[in-house]
């Protein structure tokens, strides 16, 4: 790397560096601000609230009845994990091993969803599931997530399975491997750090899922992130502490998940295409 | 003596029992993107209250309050996808130096991994009359009294900055980093200052991967829509073309003209993203690592 020690190199470092640090700060003091609210008895428009408590955390238990909206929201994530991770791990295998007729057009069907927004497929979507009667049930708005899940696995997938060496799985061939065998024993080893890692980034990813989720959910299904936009949308109907309780338990739950997902992947990877180093 | 088999001529061009493990991922996009995108396209080609095939575009361009939100998402998304970029790449850049770049990066996956909803939820008190940003501002004497900054344009364009950022930031970084150092070197061997090196080495190799980024981060600013409802003003200045298509949908019940709404706006979004593609394909192509000897 080369680094200059000129003038204009340093004002540009400083002007950098001071865009950085401010969007920090500012970054960090929208999170806290949710925080302390949280905590706050009474909090108007000075530094830090005039008392602290934690009854809000209760309150917001009871009045969103958060206890069955944080169990739905990890039956629904739960299950988009495990279906898309199975389907789209067997579908990121065979395009990554295979070149076939067709192979381009399947693979530009995978990248549509992610270029495409949200709404402008959710909105049709929503219309075939509610004629469907799937509108507001469980499987309704696992579909509906599992539009864009499926699809970023096998990108996730793709490159990853391509890496793998296939004369590996030809010498488990050679060695007398069936079909089962190979796979348990040679591929799902091997790809399983891709397949941990690619999961949980859609997991955290069908969390934090609003406006497809929003499209479906009923009021039995809503999921937390559904919840805490009905909630601020109402806003003024609760105390905005209660809200911002919700907020805070809704950022623990994406939170966990994105520490145990960093545990695996760089931060550029979440939003970049998994690349091998 | 006959040919070879059936099953042998498929493999030999690709299809075998293999291949076939495509089938469940393919049938399930079928399912659940195509087929409900033709029936959306159908549907929209249906009016509810009958009439003529392009009912619902006719009733969508010729009614202000519902045509002016295309302008409206443009006016949102383009400033601020192109403030994101200008801001990444000499951040990026300079970061690219940096030797313990995860604390940063860390820190800037946040917004992108909590949501807009709840980034709206804690704008609404921070940039809010009695936030901390005001409060701050007028303490060091910036501000002489408090700004509204929430149930307007600005809210919303502040939520799109603080997620949007990141979301730039770290895929230009990405493909800052993936050039190799050594093409630099050899420009500086060769005499070339900072700011040649830059727009002469840097940015020609850069500009497939920031047309790339410039589009994926255009698709997240256009598709707004929680925080346009949250922080901005959704029935006046942020009421983007995705209220526009929710509202018909799910508030009027007209399922048939809020899929007309949803591929108008795909629609827009396309020609955008097409556009910066094809301007793209006028710069330089080609491997942006070395290669050794």
């Amino acid at each position: 790397m080369i680094r200059d020690q000129g003038l204009t190199s340093k004002i540009w470092r400083f002007a950098a560096w001071g865009v950085v640090l401010l969007f920090v700060l500012n970054l960090l003091a929208v999170i806290a601000v949710v925080i302390i609210n949280s905590f706050a008895t009474r909090w108007l428009g000075t530094w830090l609230p005039a008392g602290w408590t934690t009854r809000w955390y209760l309150s917001a238990w009871m009045e969103f009845q958060l206890s069955s909206v944080v169990l739905v929201t990890f039956e629904i994530t739960f299950t988009v994990v495990i279906i898309s991770g199975l389907i789209g791990v067997m579908t990121a295998y065979a395009l990554a091993r295979r070149d076939f007729f067709g192979k381009r057009a399947i693979v530009l069907l995978f990248l549509l969803p992610l270029l495409i927004p949200p709404l402008t497929y959710g909105i049709p979507l929503a219309t075939v599931l509610y004629r469907l009667g799937l509108g507001g049930t469980f499987w309704g708005v696992v579909l509906i997530n599992l539009v864009p899940s499926v699809p970023f696995v096998v990108l996730v997938m793709i490159p990853f399975v391509e890496q793998i060496d296939p004369r590996i799985e030809a010498a488990a061939r050679v060695f007398g491997a069936g079909t089962t065998s190979l796979f348990v024993q040679v591929l799902f080893p091997l790809l399983l750090p891709g397949m941990l890692a690619a999961l949980l980034l859609v997991l955290v990813r069908t969390i934090a899922m609003f406006e497809l989720t929003f499209l479906i959910a009923g009021p039995t299904t809503q999921t937390l992130v559904v919840s805490l936009y009905y909630a601020v949308f109402a806003s003024g109907v609760r105390a905005a502490q209660s809200i911002d309780a919700m907020a805070v338990v809704y950022m623990i739950t994406t939170l966990f998940w994105l520490v145990l997902a960093l545990q695996f992947v760089s931060p550029t990877q979440i939003v970049a295409r998994a690349k091998q180093q | 003596m006959s040919g070879p088999s059936l099953r042998t001529r498929l493999a030999v061009r690709g299809f075998d029992g293999t291949t076939l493990l495509v089938l469940p991922g393919l049938v399930l996009m079928l399912a659940l993107f195509v087929y409900p995108f033709l029936y959306g396209l159908a549907d929209s080609l249906m009016p509810k209250d009958g009439g003529a095939w392009y009912g619902n575009y006719a009733k969508f361009f010729s009614d202000p309050f519902e045509y002016r939100t295309i302008a409206a998402t443009l006016w949102l998304a383009l400033p601020v996808t192109i403030l994101n970029l200008a801001i990444a790449v000499p951040i990026a850049f300079r970061v690219r130096l940096m030797r313990r770049q995860r604390l940063l990066t860390t820190i800037l996956v946040l917004p992108i991994t909590l949501g807009t909803v709840f980034v709206a939820d804690g704008l609404l008190t921070f940039l809010g009359p009695r936030g901390w940003f005001n409060h701050a501002l007028t303490a060091l004497g910036i501000l002489s009294g408090p700004v509204k900054l929430t149930n307007n344009y600005w809210g919303v364009f502040a939520s799109l900055l603080i997620t949007g950022f990141p979301f730039a930031f770290l895929l230009v970084l990405s493909y800052v980093t993936g050039i190799d150092p050594a093409i630099e070197q050899a420009a500086a061997t060769l005499g070339a200052n900072a700011q040649q090196r830059f727009s002469r080495v840097f940015l020609p190799l850069l500009v497939p991967g920031l047309a790339i980024t410039f589009c994926l981060s255009f698709v997240q600013a256009f598709a707004v829509f929680p925080s346009a409802v949250l922080l901005g003003a959704p029935a006046g200045p942020t009421r983007v073309i995705s209220i526009a298509a929710y509202q018909a949908a799910f508030e009027q019940y007209d399922h048939s003209l809020g899929s007309a709404i949803a591929l108008i706006m795909g629609a827009v979004e396309l020609i955008v993203v097409v556009a910066v593609l094809s301007l793209r394909s006028l710069f330089y192509r080609g491997p942006a690592a070395g290669t050794k000897g």
